[in-house]
């Protein structure tokens, strides 16, 4: 067992404009990267369990050129606006540091 | 074989680039200078107001640097999305320091200056020709929206900077540009190859940032060619691997396989990148599609409000305990106490609070599945907005007195409970501005919505 956090080169939120957010979870060795795919912990679905999001929002792609996971959801909130807090969108991945990886 | 390179010295002009990477890339023969100059990560506060995020004297010394490099090598300059958001305000905010530096440096050159700030009865009449549509998600569009916005830019494609190049323009200032756009039109220009053009422009628009460690703000170069391209950062002690160089299409963008840009989507599917050697990168593969119509992305932000912030902290156990219900009293008491101060007002005050947990779910809000547990300290930042600074200042007076003593029924007798770090404790924050507009205008053409100003610079 090992987190996510241990596993992976970088973790990071971003904006991916005002609207959307986007996470990118990258890999230095190709075997890490398929050992966590193949974990089955990041998936559609696992990821909406933890922000609290419906399935459908959710865009997943693995980048195997990059070895890098990626998801992106529209802003709860948009970037900046009244009630958001993380203008820059940068602080939102912290939730996925810590999932264990078989 | 054919060859169009490209020079970006760093992400955002104003950054800062170091002097001796700029002078090694201008010994690799560039075909043009192109920097971008903005951003929407920091927020709508520079389309609102028009104040770029970056100093007079920080863009000045990057520009001047820039101006220079240009007229030895004589070459095009570019610079995209000047003054933050690419508004008009932002725009002669940049011509001004380029011109002072053309006074200072004896620099003389052909300047175009290339508007994106849009006409609001131009986008009221698209609007009634449905040829205004909403992206995913978007906030309602409406007439009122274009009315009460601070400013509208429109994203322009590389046509119009391509335009300006064509009528023998040295130097091109853009408004609000797509970063990519501005890389991508000299290459376009030269014949390059769409695919690679594009996806070249992509890794261009951060600078060093696709460097496997980025120490500082640095730039990179690209060489495109016949079927590939080849990226390479500047500073010689930094280097790019495949891997970083695919990496950066994950940048900001929800999507990393389809980018799309206003005359097109440039498709990395098939994109396979290679080590060129130890520090370059070959890219081959890419494709660019060319949309049906052409759409221009549409930025607005308006005014929302006057601001007062205040910034506190707790310690006490049994109020933490129970901190929803007591913000919730506190809230409503407070709202009570507003109108009695307020009594003029029809129905309620007009104000709007946001109470923030630090150390709880302040950072992800609604995103936070750890919200509930109870931790030892929390930080507390009051966010009240009225129509007017006085009045959001009245507010935040009476709020941060009515919060500090407000009970919980385990005490009995008057409470302090919120740690107060400022004295006063209220700091006034001016206006808010909020993105309200997330669509795209299909135009005419790529033209219409840019028009084009030319003059002479120390001449």
């Amino acid at each position: 067992m090992a987190t996510l956090g241990e596993l992976a080169k970088l973790i990071r939120s971003k904006n991916a404009g005002p609207f959307n957010l986007t996470f990118d979870i990258m890999f230095e060795e190709e075997e890490t990267y398929r050992r966590v795919i193949n974990s089955g912990a990041i998936t559609r679905e696992i990821f909406g369990q933890i922000y609290n999001l419906p399935e459908e929002t959710i865009l997943l792609v693995h980048h195997d050129a990059a070895r890098a996971i990626k998801i992106s959801i529209p802003r709860p909130c948009y970037s900046a606006d009244l009630d958001d807090a993380d203008c820059y969108g940068g602080q939102q991945y912290g939730p996925l540091v810590e999932i264990e990886i078989l | 074989m054919t060859e169009s390179r490209v020079l970006s010295p760093c992400g955002v002009l104003g950054s800062g680039f170091p002097e001796s990477s700029l002078e090694r890339g201008l010994l690799m023969g560039p075909h043009a200078l192109v920097c971008d100059g903005g951003s929407t990560d920091m927020g709508p506060a520079s389309l609102g107001t028009g104040v770029p995020h970056f100093s007079r004297a920080a863009t000045k010394r990057d520009l001047r640097l820039l101006l220079l490099a240009r007229a030895k090598l004589e070459i095009p300059l570019i610079i995209g999305s000047c003054g933050t958001a690419g508004s008009s305000k932002g725009l002669s905010w940049m011509r001004e320091i380029c011109l002072d530096i053309s006074r200072e440096e004896g620099l003389a050159f052909n300047l175009a200056l290339v508007h994106s700030e849009q006409n609001k009865e131009y986008l009221k009449k698209r609007m009634s020709e449905g040829r205004i549509i909403p992206l995913d998600p978007a906030p309602v569009l409406t007439e009122k929206t274009i009315d009460s916005s601070a400013h509208i830019v429109g994203m322009m494609g590389d046509e119009p900077i391509s335009e300006a190049l064509g009528q023998k323009a040295d130097v091109v200032l853009a408004g609000r540009a797509s970063d990519t756009s501005i890389f991508a039109c000299v290459p376009l220009r030269m014949g390059a190859d769409r695919g690679l053009s594009w996806h070249a422009a992509k890794i261009l628009e951060c600078g060093a940032a696709c460097a496997v460690t980025r120490k500082r703000p640095d730039g990179i170069f690209a060489r495109i060619r016949d079927d590939h391209f080849i990226i390479e950062p500047l500073d010689p002690e930094m280097r790019c691997t495949p891997q970083s160089v695919a990496s950066h299409t994950l940048y900001e963008n929800a999507d990393p396989f389809h980018i799309v840009e206003p005359g097109g989507v440039l498709d990395t599917t098939k994109s396979a990148y290679s080590a060129e050697d130890e520090r370059a990168v070959c890219v081959r593969g890419s494709a660019y599609q060319i949309a049906d119509s052409y759409s221009v992305k549409l930025e607005g932000a308006e005014l929302a409000g006057y601001q007062s912030v205040i910034v506190g902290g707790v310690r006490d156990p049994y109020i933490l305990r129970q901190l929803d219900s007591w913000l919730s009293g506190m809230r409503t008491g407070f709202a009570e106490r507003a109108r009695e101060i307020f009594p003029d007002e029809d129905g309620d005050p007009n104000y709007h609070l946001v109470i923030r947990v630090y150390g709880r779910d302040a950072v992800m809000g609604p995103l936070e599945p750890l919200a509930k547990e109870i931790p030892h300290e929390v930080g507390l930042l009051f966010e009240i907005m009225a129509n007017d600074q006085e009045s959001a200042r009245a507010l935040a007076s009476t709020l941060s007195h009515f919060a500090v003593h407000y009970p919980i029924p385990e005490w009995s007798g008057l409470i302090s409970g919120i740690a107060f770090p400022f004295a006063p404790a209220e700091m006034d924050k001016g206006p808010v501005y909020r993105f309200n507009i997330n669509h795209i205008v299909y135009p005419d053409d790529p033209y219409e919505m840019f028009p084009i100003k030319y003059e002479e610079a120390g001449f």
